[in-house]
């Protein structure tokens, strides 16, 4: 009898299996393929202080094994999310991680401390791949400091479990893990996409309105698995690894590399019912090789 | 739409190449049809590439519920219409459908279907919802040329089935949007039904406007998931961005931002 249960900074996830932010909604519109209880985490789409509308369309662009999109954070706000689609999936038994975003760190310490006040919202991922409007534009987790000063200002008003999703595009991984766990991060999420363009040749222009987007996808895995295998050697802190998981093989390989708990992202789009193939994927790899525990496996990567 | 969505292995029952361009796929599902109303669309999975990653939508062509069916009509335009197109029967198919909203009827008794290049695939499928409810539809569809028509035997049906084609080989030469039911003293028809090219749809709904015709049209925008959830294939409105996959495909064009 294995046990797929894993406990992550003193959250409890039934399983080590969640879906990523952005590509699963608020669990709501996967009624009808998944029983969001089945899971062990959703981690809902970004929320920020203000509506935001988003890009222009196209916000998107299929590429080998993979997808650009540049969704531009479209979501109603903090405010209605807090009053209009809590109340809704508050219900659910599985944990409801907010992903939080921003422009500012103003922006962040305000949605983070209206998260707060949810009782049934154990957690938070803040998504430091956001534009900083204050530093022309570039992403909050680019540069170590500022990924440390964003992490370090929510942590002040966030009492819960502070996860910090980090982005990709830097030169150091590990110089930005470090980073937000000496701002307070209790868990690390890696990778968010990589920065990625699409263009049209027949038509000569970019393909996505904003030209550059983001890529995810079976194309980003082997990127996404390096990254965590090195933070989980530079920090002590808990990793939730995402980037390309496709089937319960994909995931497992980010166990074995040190994730804790794994995020299945774009694949919710091919086959909305991959989350629960991959848990029971999990359950049989275990069986199969008599592993009765998660945490027995996780960075049990050979070397 | 309170329909559940299904994720299903469907089966083809036939691959029917209709010319060089346009083939018709009968897929059998393993359980009764659900609901599925004109208008609406599938997301295809098509398997064998990473140049196929994600799914591709299709309007539902027709729908026989007696025999559990339904049809697919596909334009040939790159690798993963390239790769159903050479589907055999017996061949499974993993489908997500009934996806998105559909046409609603008119009140008056007769409407105008009109379509262009892949966009005519829902209007069989909405000729014949209409034939059924006592609605008369005149069908008007446009090709590129005589050897480009496909599948309009099946419309004569349903109405009256009126052609374009660019260089005028069959029908009335030119666009459909030049066809002379446009030049008519006493245009008659209160409702259109459009689906094709973007810029067909923008001047028809211009038309509509102008002579205060209600005009729905289907849009196509590039998605992603096909439920809801990706929020790539949104169009403006006037509610704001909207999701081409679930608050359309259909859309009365006095919301769009095109007039």
């Amino acid at each position: 009898m294995v046990d797929l249960s894993i406990n992550i900074a003193g959250l409890q996830f039934k399983n080590p299996v969640a879906t990523a932010s952005g590509t699963f909604g608020n669990g709501e519109e996967f009624l009808d393929f998944v029983s969001p209880d089945r899971l062990g985490g959703i981690f809902v789409k970004a929320v920020t202080g203000e509506n935001r509308d988003g890009n222009a369309y196209p916000r998107m662009a299929e590429t080998p094994s993979g997808m650009l999109n540049s969704v531009g954070l479209q979501n109603k706000g903090v405010d209605f999310f807090c009053r209009e689609i809590y109340p809704r999936i508050k219900h659910f038994t599985t944990n409801i991680i907010v992903n939080v975003s921003g422009s500012t760190i103003e922006e962040y310490v305000e949605v983070a401390e209206k998260i707060n006040e949810l009782d049934q919202i154990p957690a938070i991922e803040l998504n430091i791949s956001c534009p900083n409007v204050r530093q022309g534009g570039m992403a909050f987790g680019v540069v170590p400091s500022v990924s440390m000063k964003v992490t370090s200002e929510v942590r002040k008003v966030y009492k819960k479990v502070l996860m910090v999703k980090l982005s990709p595009n830097v030169t150091n991984i590990c110089d930005s893990a470090q980073a937000v766990v000496d701002g307070g991060a209790d868990v690390i999420t890696l990778i968010n996409t990589l920065l990625g363009m699409a263009i049209d040749a027949e038509r000569q222009r970019p393909v996505l309105a904003t030209i550059t987007g983001g890529l995810s996808g079976p194309a980003i895995k082997p990127v996404a698995l390096r990254m965590v295998y090195q933070v989980y050697k530079s920090v002590s802190v808990p990793i939730i690894g995402l980037g390309g998981i496709m089937n319960a093989t994909d995931a497992i390989e980010f166990i074995l590399a040190g994730a804790s708990a794994v995020q299945v992202g774009t694949a919710n789009f091919i086959d909305p019912t991959i989350s629960i193939k991959i848990i029971d994927g999990i359950k049989n790899y275990m069986e199969r090789h008599k592993i009765s525990s998660v945490k027995d496996f996780v960075g049990a990567l050979k070397i | 739409m309170a329909v559940k969505k299904l994720v299903q292995d469907l089966r083809v029952i036939n691959n029917k190449r209709l010319n060089e361009r346009h083939f018709l796929l009968e897929l059998l599902a393993p359980e009764p049809l659900p609901a599925m109303f004109p208008g609406q669309f599938a997301q295809v999975r098509v398997e064998d590439s990473p140049d196929t990653f994600l799914r591709r939508p299709f309007s539902i062509h027709s729908a026989n519920k007696e025999n559990n069916s339904f049809q697919l009509f596909i334009q040939i335009k790159g690798a993963g219409t390239r790769s159903l197109s050479r589907l055999r029967q017996g061949d499974k198919l993993n489908v997500i459908y009934p996806l998105g909203n559909s046409f609603s009827l008119p009140t008056s008794d007769d409407a105008l279907l009109i379509g262009g290049g892949c966009g005519i695939a829902p209007l069989l499928f909405l000729a014949q919802f209409f034939h059924r409810n006592n609605i008369h539809s005149t069908i008007l569809l446009g090709f590129r040329t005589k050897q480009d028509i496909a599948g309009t035997e099946e419309y004569v049906k349903y109405g009256n089935l009126l052609l374009t084609t660019d260089d005028g080989s069959e029908g009335e030469k030119g666009l459909v949007t030049g066809h002379s039911i446009f030049q008519k003293e006493n245009f008659g028809f209160r409702y259109i039904y459009c689906c094709g090219p973007e810029q067909m749809m923008k001047t028809v709904a211009h038309f509509a406007a102008i002579h205060q015709v209600n005009c729905e049209v289907s849009l196509e925008n590039m998605m992603a998931c096909g439920f809801g959830v990706c929020l790539c294939c949104v169009t403006p409105t006037d509610k704001g961005n909207e999701r081409v996959c679930i608050e359309g495909p259909v859309f009365n064009t006095k919301r769009l931002k095109w007039i």
